[in-house]
């Protein structure tokens, strides 16, 4: 097989486009491709070797991190699909799931005043996470069998994957400044 | 077909010879020089047989200086000309510096440059010329007792630190006439040594606590392969504090005044330290302090109050842990093994903390002075060359997220804290207002929402946009930022091809003018000297790349050129062997960028092939998309 730069990420690891994935084979391969182009290799090389081992290895490093989170992954496959996401204007819908989102973040905005802080944010990351999960596993049934409709389910997940890992982001954030205070 | 080629004599170094490379580890407190020799990584001693040499830098009215034991006394007598902990200073300003709550003894000086400086009795220094009389004083060692001159060096850097620090660190390095392979980051160093000694495989975290920086970095084993998953740390926090508040301790019991001289503060943190010292193997210490009157005074510091002094500290690096562990998406039972390194870990408490705070007995059984050098050599002599098969291979992350100023003082991140480097990313942004056609372009790292709150890195300027509705124009801001952690900064709007672009050369960093100018100062004959020296480098980078084009082609120039391709780059190779023969640097220059440009396609290939080589392996199945 021909590795192509311009070509996709799963091809650069020689993976199927697929969500499912295996992430242990993937770190795996990951490893066998920084040995071939990182700029270490190239250390007693020429400065034009140099460059180009910076640039693939930063290939390599933005492929792994795209194929890496579900949710970077799911993206990329919408992307490959035709359909571009955009984080600004592109937003949910859904009713029940917004009301949801507003009473997680005025749960993650009233942890402070909890007389166990450390243990309301870690109940709370805990239903953050079970409910990513639910998002993801039926990411991997409508990336399964892709036609028009499963496609824009997946688009819908994927807006809702996003709110859940930015709450989350905000909440680990809040985390580190807890431990700060201590 | 071409016929293979055979150098003239003395033109090409053999493949396997070996070539001198050292590891240096650039500490707050005490630096190191170790390499590799007969398969061994082991530190070098001075002729006195001391391998520690003391960071310290004695500056005296004839313009000469003593580093190191030589100068540690002065550092009591004489404390204004004496620099100590100087990598606290590297890549700061002087607010940053007075804002550490070290009471310096120093007379500072805010000149045109950004870059604070020293004023002492042999002149006035920045920080980094002050780092470069450290490391040019190990580079002598070092080719004294390897008998040669180095081709090149890795040195260590904490992994906290931001660009700044790094680049001072970096152009110090130059200053002190040293050829950088790699920055390389303390406790991945200190992984290295580890590891290979003990056949480590699995998830490994090494706590470091030096004499004036703290880091924590997650790292997966596997293969040779070290791989960071993430790192944190403080590159303010060290031994040196843990002095400070005994010291602090003993001002209050002995009625100092908080105002005392710097002869007065300077012995007392000497004796401050010499406490903590003995307190890790007594349980308690008797202090005798000469006061400032000739008078004495004397007391005793038991482990338990010394322990109550210092645990603030030592809880201040487990909010650093906590988040690596995050940071790295794991748990507590996921990690094999803590390995201590750094003076400091040899402080009792420190180990108890640490070992309850990660529910595992930490690992002292390695010297945690050396092991940094130790690893930085090894990693020299597989970036030199000299083991051309081995599987050794450092894969480290950013410590600091990078980003950008937007509207309103907020930091947009552009490329999060951990990410595996080398990395490039691009992020668009657009014009504010109708008709704008410049952007002001301020480059921040840090982790905080306000800019403030962060390190402002560099800015720059992007001129020429054309005038557009607000909103209109395409903004794209590449970051680089290289294995050795350094970041460079592109801008260019999409719509016209109007471009701009930056190394960032930091607020507080020197310039490339100001690195020649000092360069030129510290030798005799300044101008001959500098050609001498340019020419000398010239040279030796056309032996570099005249060996690695050699070498590429000897392997698989018959497979991946065509027979024009191959006669158009030996052609230049040779004007390059002409050139480089001759006296004119310039030439030199002109012939390497020739052969560079006739190369390019080649090197790109090489590559592919060796991409190809590696994925070999694997069969992809169909292909769905």
């Amino acid at each position: 097989m021909q590795v192509d730069f311009s070509q996709n990420h799963f091809q650069i690891f020689a993976l199927h486009v697929s969500f499912e994935i295996d992430l242990d084979a993937l770190s795996q391969r990951y490893r066998e491709l920084q040995r071939a182009v990182h700029p270490d290799k190239f250390a007693s090389g020429t400065d034009q070797e140099r460059r180009i081992a910076v640039q693939r290895t930063a290939q390599v490093n933005e492929a792994y991190d795209t194929l890496k989170q579900p949710l970077n992954r799911a993206r990329y496959l919408l992307q490959l699909n035709g359909i571009n996401i955009n984080d600004e204007t592109d937003t949910t819908v859904d009713m029940d799931f917004l009301m949801q989102q507003m009473e997680m973040r005025e749960q993650l905005a009233e942890i402070r005043e909890q007389d166990d802080p450390e243990g309301a944010l870690f109940d709370l990351s805990q239903t953050i996470q079970k409910r990513s999960n639910a998002i993801v596993d039926a990411l991997r049934a409508q990336f399964t069998d892709i036609n028009a409709e499963s496609l824009e389910q997946a688009r819908e997940n994927v807006r809702k994957l996003q709110f859940m890992v930015k709450l989350q982001q905000e909440a680990d954030q809040l985390d580190e400044e807890l431990a700060e205070l201590i | 077909m071409a016929l293979l080629q055979i150098s003239e004599p003395g033109q090409s170094t053999a493949p396997h010879q070996h070539r001198l490379a050292v590891g240096i580890d650039l500490g707050t407190t005490n630096s190191l020089v170790a390499t590799v020799r007969s398969g061994k990584a082991e530190t070098l001693a001075d002729a006195e047989g001391q391998h520690t040499l003391p960071s310290v830098v004695h500056y005296l009215s004839d313009g000469s200086c003593e580093v190191g034991y030589a100068a540690l006394d002065a550092a009591t007598t004489d404390p204004q000309n004496t620099i100590v902990s100087v990598k606290r200073m590297m890549g700061r300003g002087l607010d940053d510096i007075h804002a550490s709550g070290h009471n310096l003894p120093y007379e500072f000086i805010q000149t045109d440059s950004a870059v604070p400086r020293l004023k002492t009795a042999a002149g006035e220094f920045s920080a980094m010329e002050i780092s470069a009389d450290i490391l040019k004083v190990l580079k002598q060692r070092a080719e004294q007792s390897l008998g040669g001159e180095l081709k090149g060096v890795v040195i260590t850097v904490p992994a906290y630190f931001d660009d700044a620090q790094r680049q001072a660190t970096k152009d110090a390095a130059t200053l002190a006439g040293l050829n950088v392979m790699r920055l390389l980051n303390e406790p991945t160093a200190a992984a290295v040594a580890y590891g290979l000694d003990h056949g480590a495989e699995g998830v490994h975290v090494i706590y470091d606590l030096g004499g004036g920086t703290f880091d924590v970095s997650i790292l997966r084993l596997n293969k040779g392969v070290f791989e960071v998953l993430a790192t944190a740390g403080d590159s303010a926090l060290g031994g040196d504090d843990l002095d400070k508040v005994v010291a602090e301790w003993i001002m209050q019991q002995a009625g100092i005044a908080d105002d005392a001289g710097h002869h007065q503060m300077r012995r007392l943190m000497r004796d401050a330290r010499a406490a903590k010292e003995a307190l890790t193997d007594s349980d308690s210490s008797g202090i005798k302090l000469e006061l400032d009157d000739g008078s004495h005074w004397q007391g005793s510091l038991t482990r338990e109050q010394f322990n109550q002094l210092v645990e603030p500290l030592i809880k201040k690096t487990l909010a650093p842990c906590r988040r690596t562990i995050r940071d790295a998406g794991l748990t507590l039972d996921e990690i094999s093994e803590v390995v201590m390194v750094g003076g400091s870990t040899r402080v009792p408490r420190v180990r108890e903390m640490v070992g309850e705070f990660f529910k595992t007995e930490p690992l002292v059984d390695i010297d945690p002075d050396k092991v940094v050098a130790i690893g930085a050599a090894i990693q020299a002599d597989v970036l030199v060359g000299n083991k051309p098969d081995d599987d050794l291979l450092l894969l480290d992350v950013l410590p600091l997220s990078l980003g950008l100023e937007t509207m309103g003082g907020l930091m947009e991140k552009v490329i999060n804290r951990n990410t595996p480097i080398p990395v490039s990313r691009a992020q668009d942004f657009t014009t504010f207002k109708d008709g704008q056609t410049a952007m002001a372009i301020h480059v921040i790292q840090g982790e905080r929402e306000l800019i403030d709150d962060n390190r402002s890195l560099a800015r720059f300027e992007l001129r020429g946009i054309p005038a557009m509705v607000a909103g209109a124009a395409r903004i794209r801001v590449t970051f680089q930022v290289d294995a050795d952690g350094l970041l460079s900064v592109s801008a260019r709007e999409e719509t016209s091809g109007v471009e701009s672009s930056i190394q960032v050369k930091p607020s507080y960093g020197l310039t490339d003018d100001e690195i020649t100018t000092m360069l030129q100062a510290s030798m005799s004959h300044a101008q001959e000297d500098v050609d001498a020296r340019t020419l000398r480098e010239h040279q030796v980078e056309a032996d570099r790349v005249l060996e690695a084009i050699n070498s590429a082609i000897a392997e698989d120039g018959e497979a991946l050129l065509s027979a024009e391709e191959r006669v158009l780059i030996e052609t230049t190779i040779s004007e390059l062997q002409q050139s480089r023969d001759g006296t004119d640097s310039r030439t030199i220059k002109h012939a390497i960028d020739a052969l560079d440009k006739a190369t390019a396609n080649y090197a790109q290939r090489r590559m592919d092939v060796s991409i190809n080589k590696a994925m070999a392996g694997h069969k992809v199945e169909e292909f769905e998309v």
